[in-house]
């Protein structure tokens, strides 16, 4: 039975109310109303060790909670400090005071619009989201079923690995003149930035994925002969989910660092342009509060998709 | 009719040679054995001494290098569902449910020619026959290394296989779940007169269960060094087979071949 689960008086009384209904009853032998006292008693003792047990266990939780939010806290009161420190040394850079009050300002109306180069954070930050989506989306349609066709054929995969290999470590924005070129206008080359950034974390996880489903689930297959398109939907794409998660994870990390700069070079809207935007204004607090809501946004991102992944995760 | 009976399964001049980087690797030579139709044959000896690998080769996992396995007068050329396998990790896929790991091997094995209900019946029922029914919507995970276990041979014997091939099933087991499940699998073999091959380090195990032990010489290139008969009636009581003057001669007998005749490797290499 779960004590501190319950509204804290509903049993006892319950059973106190049940034992004066006893008492009632008449022509008890003595004994059985000294038997009825001494329980009684404990009834009130158990009670009292109840509610005891009970503020022992708000007070544990309470200082487990202090224990976990102080070292954050903290540090996040040692930045602020240093901040200010800066921004006293550097007076080209606002304090934490005068950044809040502008962010207040600019999240008072984030999706106000005037014109397409004056828009409200809001639509920036969303701009932004939309680009990497649609990268991101169309990377995954390539990538993940080109990296099980990876992890399933050796052959293949000698063939492509040295390549990816070589085109991994390359920036993301060497591409971008790339995509100028291909598509004529700034919006798809950015795209096509996102696309490329994302497609090799995705590519390589799944194919590891597929290369690491264990021998045991393969064999059971065998012994079983399921046909090929069990043995995909039944063993290998559970299997290789875990992995093909973190691709999508390192990804979409990598994706949003990427939009911001591919923006700063290609203009029109979202968040990086606005930064690149505010930098040309002079309006540094504004850059300030960008990179914290790039951050905010990202964090988000990241741990929306650690949260997908754990659902799907299957350590036994 | 009568002998494809005894000579069920047909192991005849059977070797097996893994190639490695330092040249080829020979397992086993030399293996001759027919075991019959509804026999309980234990396969014993040190480890490194191929009885996996023998294993592996009735199931069809492997193919043999040299000679020949029929099974019910066909050759083993795969895997396939009428030999079962127990796994000795019971190989459970964690995203299923005990249920839905069954119901993968019944709806194989029967989907082309019985309904869903039906399906479901048989999946029920071979999980009632390992006694967990309570489990079914459970996932691999969440139950105890005993319980795997027994949804691994529920899953073998749910496509009722003409043999059940057991690797070390229950070596994982602490010992007091190990003598359960092998109380169980004396019900369950008795109950559907399974044709088994079951691989062991358990000189007790092998007694209790089968009716002949194979007993392997070590490796490498190691064959059948000798067979032990085990004339026990059935059913068999583990507390009753305490005191049976035959079962400790059969279990002295095999002591005697792995530690007088084929001391364990290591030690012969101490000594």
């Amino acid at each position: 039975m779960s004590v501190s689960a319950k509204p804290l008086d509903s049993t006892p009384t319950s059973a106190l109310a049940s034992l004066n209904a006893q008492e009632s009853h008449a022509l008890r032998p003595l004994a059985q109303d000294a038997s009825q006292e001494a329980e009684r008693r404990a009834a009130v003792r158990a009670r009292e060790a109840l509610s005891e047990n009970k503020r022992a266990a708000r007070r544990d939780a309470l200082a487990r909670l202090l224990a976990a939010i102080a070292p954050p806290l903290l540090g996040a009161l040692v930045f602020l400090i240093v901040w200010q420190l800066v921004s006293l040394q550097v007076p080209a850079i606002p304090g934490p005071a005068a950044t809040w009050a502008s962010a207040y300002e600019l999240f008072a109306h984030p999706f106000y619009s005037n014109g397409p180069n004056d828009q409200g954070i809001g639509w920036n930050v969303l701009a932004s989201l939309w680009r990497v989506a649609i990268g991101f989306g169309l990377a995954a349609l390539v990538g993940i079923p080109s990296g099980f066709i990876l992890g399933r054929f050796s052959f293949i995969n000698a063939m492509v690995s040295p390549l990816i290999s070589l085109l991994r470590p390359v920036s993301p924005l060497a591409w971008l003149p790339l995509g100028l070129l291909l598509f004529k206008h700034a919006e798809p080359a950015a795209i096509w930035a996102i696309f490329i950034c994302s497609i090799w974390p995705m590519i390589v996880n799944t194919a590891v994925g597929v290369t690491r489903v264990p021998q045991d689930y393969l064999n059971v297959a065998r012994v079983l002969a399921l046909s090929e398109w069990k043995i995909a939907t039944k063993v290998l794409f559970p299997a290789v989910l875990p992995y093909m998660l973190t691709g999508v994870r390192l990804s979409i990390g990598t994706a949003w660092l990427v939009i911001v700069a591919a923006e700063m070079l290609t203009g029109g809207t979202g968040i990086g342009f606005w930064v690149w935007d505010e930098w040309n204004n002079l309006n540094v607090a504004h850059i300030l509060v960008a990179i914290f809501v790039i951050g905010v946004v990202g964090l988000i991102l990241e741990q929306s998709l650690m949260l997908l992944a754990r659902r799907f995760s299957y350590d036994s | 009719m009568e002998k494809t009976q005894d000579r069920f399964v047909q192991i005849s001049g059977v070797g097996q040679t893994f190639k490695t980087r330092k040249g080829p690797f020979v397992a086993l030579r030399e293996i001759d054995l027919d075991i019959a139709k509804g026999e309980f044959v234990a396969l014993i000896g040190h480890s490194g001494c191929g009885k996996s690998t023998l294993l592996n080769l009735i199931a069809g996992l492997t193919l043999p290098s040299t000679g020949h396995l029929i099974c019910a007068g066909r050759e083993i050329s795969g895997p396939g569902p009428e030999r079962g396998v127990v796994f000795q990790n019971h190989s459970l896929l964690p995203w299923l449910t005990c249920f839905d790991n069954v119901y993968l091997a019944v709806e194989r094995v029967f989907g082309r020619t019985e309904t869903k209900v039906q399906l479901r019946e048989r999946t029920m029922a071979a999980l009632a026959l390992v006694g967990l029914t309570h489990a079914e919507h459970k996932r691999p995970h969440e139950i105890s290394g005993g319980m795997k276990q027994r949804v691994g041979i529920a899953r073998a014997l749910s496509m009722e296989p003409k043999v059940l091939l057991m690797d070390e099933p229950f070596g994982a087991l602490d010992a007091l779940t190990r003598a359960h499940l092998q109380d169980e699998l004396i019900r369950i073999v008795a109950a559907t007169h399974s044709t088994v091959v079951m691989v062991t380090h358990d000189v007790d195990e092998a007694v209790l269960l089968a009716d002949r032990i194979v007993m392997m010489t070590n490796g490498p290139a190691a064959t059948i060094g000798a067979i032990q008969p085990v004339a026990l009636p059935r059913p068999r009581d583990r507390v009753a087979l305490a005191d049976d003057p035959a079962y400790h001669a059969c279990r002295a007998a095999v002591l005697d071949f792995l530690y007088r005749k084929q001391v364990h490797p290591a030690k012969r290499d101490a000594a």
